[in-house]
């Protein structure tokens, strides 16, 4: 099977580079892929939309319908993670649980049958079995440093029209935050923090937030996702409405990511049962 | 030496068909259901380097406008920003569908107790 492969990968990889020769050369400017399309993309972008990140035009203006199905399609593998991990029902049963008494910092094992301290007590907290929770540096470092990771990513969806950035970037650091924190304390406090019910709704009503600007526009009598029609609402003209759009479609866009992002997390890391994880 | 010339005008592409390569090899001989994700990993950023290397112009800048430039704009001046847009999503996607296939591990996990393949592949004839 090995020989069978290697074969195939070398064989197939002859021809493509046999047939090298139609690609273009390196940082060639008149390249297939940049004479038709680009530039237009290139020439039109300011002047449609007010918008010098000409990445951030295309994706949410020019090609949003490609982004607003992508973002559903990381809606979808979100579902799909819960659908085929999540398991119903309390996930505290069995096995050992472990608690830290808080006043005295002392670790207690209960087996099986023993009695478990209540959710809300303020004496004992729960720990994971395979986790030792107590490292002060780490947590200490974690913690001032999440705050700033989740200023600077609103600043990268809010400043996306102007500089590298936009609503997918965002979305990734911000989901990133949250899953810094479970990693650095437990998955408990991240889900104390963001539950999986919120991330699932972030999820969706980000979806929602761009799939219903488009629906708007379509109300309004234009066509999907044609954004100059909210330039009443907007409060501005044609080609800021497109602008503040765009504006509106990331904002969504991040919500979604980032949300499945932890969605995805939460069910991977604990194998569904969003109990014990790292 | 148009030869040599050759081969480093398109030194993009001999990397990317190197580990497009690299990664269906990995996909297609390893046993373990991980080693095959991680290989399909190598596969997709081998795509990824490909649409980006096919962005690139010589002396061309990042496709965000200058400020200087914002009257008459020459497209040879900016990088291709189509290529950029697609494998920005692309990478995003790549992520979630890196989580489905890592839940269908586990649940393979779940099921056969082992992660090789021909081990799952004995469990299912004895059964």
């Amino acid at each position: 099977m090995k020989k069978l492969a290697l074969i195939l990968c070398v064989f197939a990889g002859g021809i493509l580079l046999i047939n090298a020769h139609y690609l273009p050369m390196w940082g060639d400017p008149e390249s297939p892929a940049s004479a038709h399309l680009s530039p237009f993309f290139i020439e039109n972008a300011y002047a449609h939309t007010n918008a010098p990140n000409m990445v951030a035009v295309v994706l949410a203006d020019y090609r949003s319908y490609d982004t607003m199905f992508e973002a559903a399609v990381v809606l979808a593998a979100g579902l799909a993670c819960f659908f085929l991990l999540r398991s119903r029902g309390k996930g505290r049963k069995g096995g050992p649980h472990y608690y830290r008494h808080i006043p005295t910092g002392a670790t207690i094992r209960i087996d099986e049958k023993g009695k478990l301290p209540r959710e809300d007590s303020k004496a004992f907290r729960p720990i994971d079995a395979l986790w030792t929770p107590y490292d002060p540096i780490i947590r200490t470092t974690c913690r001032c440093l999440i705050p700033f990771l989740q200023i600077y990513s609103l600043y990268v969806l809010a400043h996306g029209h102007y500089s590298p950035g936009g609503g997918f970037q965002a979305g990734v650091v911000l989901g990133a935050t949250i899953i810094l924190l479970a990693i650095s304390h437990n998955l408990k406090t991240s889900i104390q923090r963001m539950s999986e019910r919120t991330a699932a709704l972030w999820s969706i009503i980000g979806v929602a937030i761009f799939a219903g600007t488009g629906l708007i526009c379509l109300l309004l009598g234009m066509d999907y996702l044609n954004y100059e029609i909210l330039a009443p609402f907007l409060l501005s003209d044609a080609v800021m409405a497109r602008s503040h759009s765009i504006l509106i479609v990331e904002i969504g866009v991040t919500m979604a990511v980032m949300a499945v992002m932890v969605w995805i997390y939460y069910n991977l890391s604990s194998a569904g049962q969003q109990d014990e994880g790292l | 030496m148009d030869a040599v010339a050759y081969f480093v005008g398109k030194y993009n592409y001999w990397g990317c068909i190197f580990l497009f390569f690299l990664g269906m090899y990995a996909m297609i001989s390893k046993t373990n259901l991980v080693k095959k994700i991680i290989g399909l990993f190598i596969f997709q950023t081998s795509i990824i380097l490909f649409f980006i290397s096919a962005s690139f112009k010589h002396d061309a800048t990042l496709p965000i406008l200058m400020e200087e430039s914002k009257g008459a704009i020459d497209p040879v001046m900016y990088l291709n920003p189509l290529p950029h847009v697609l494998m920005l999503t692309a990478i995003v996607v790549a992520v979630a569908t890196l989580g489905v296939a890592l839940t269908l591990t586990v649940k393979v996990y779940r099921i056969y107790g082992t992660l090789e393949e021909d081990e799952i592949n004995r469990v299912i004839q004895s059964h």
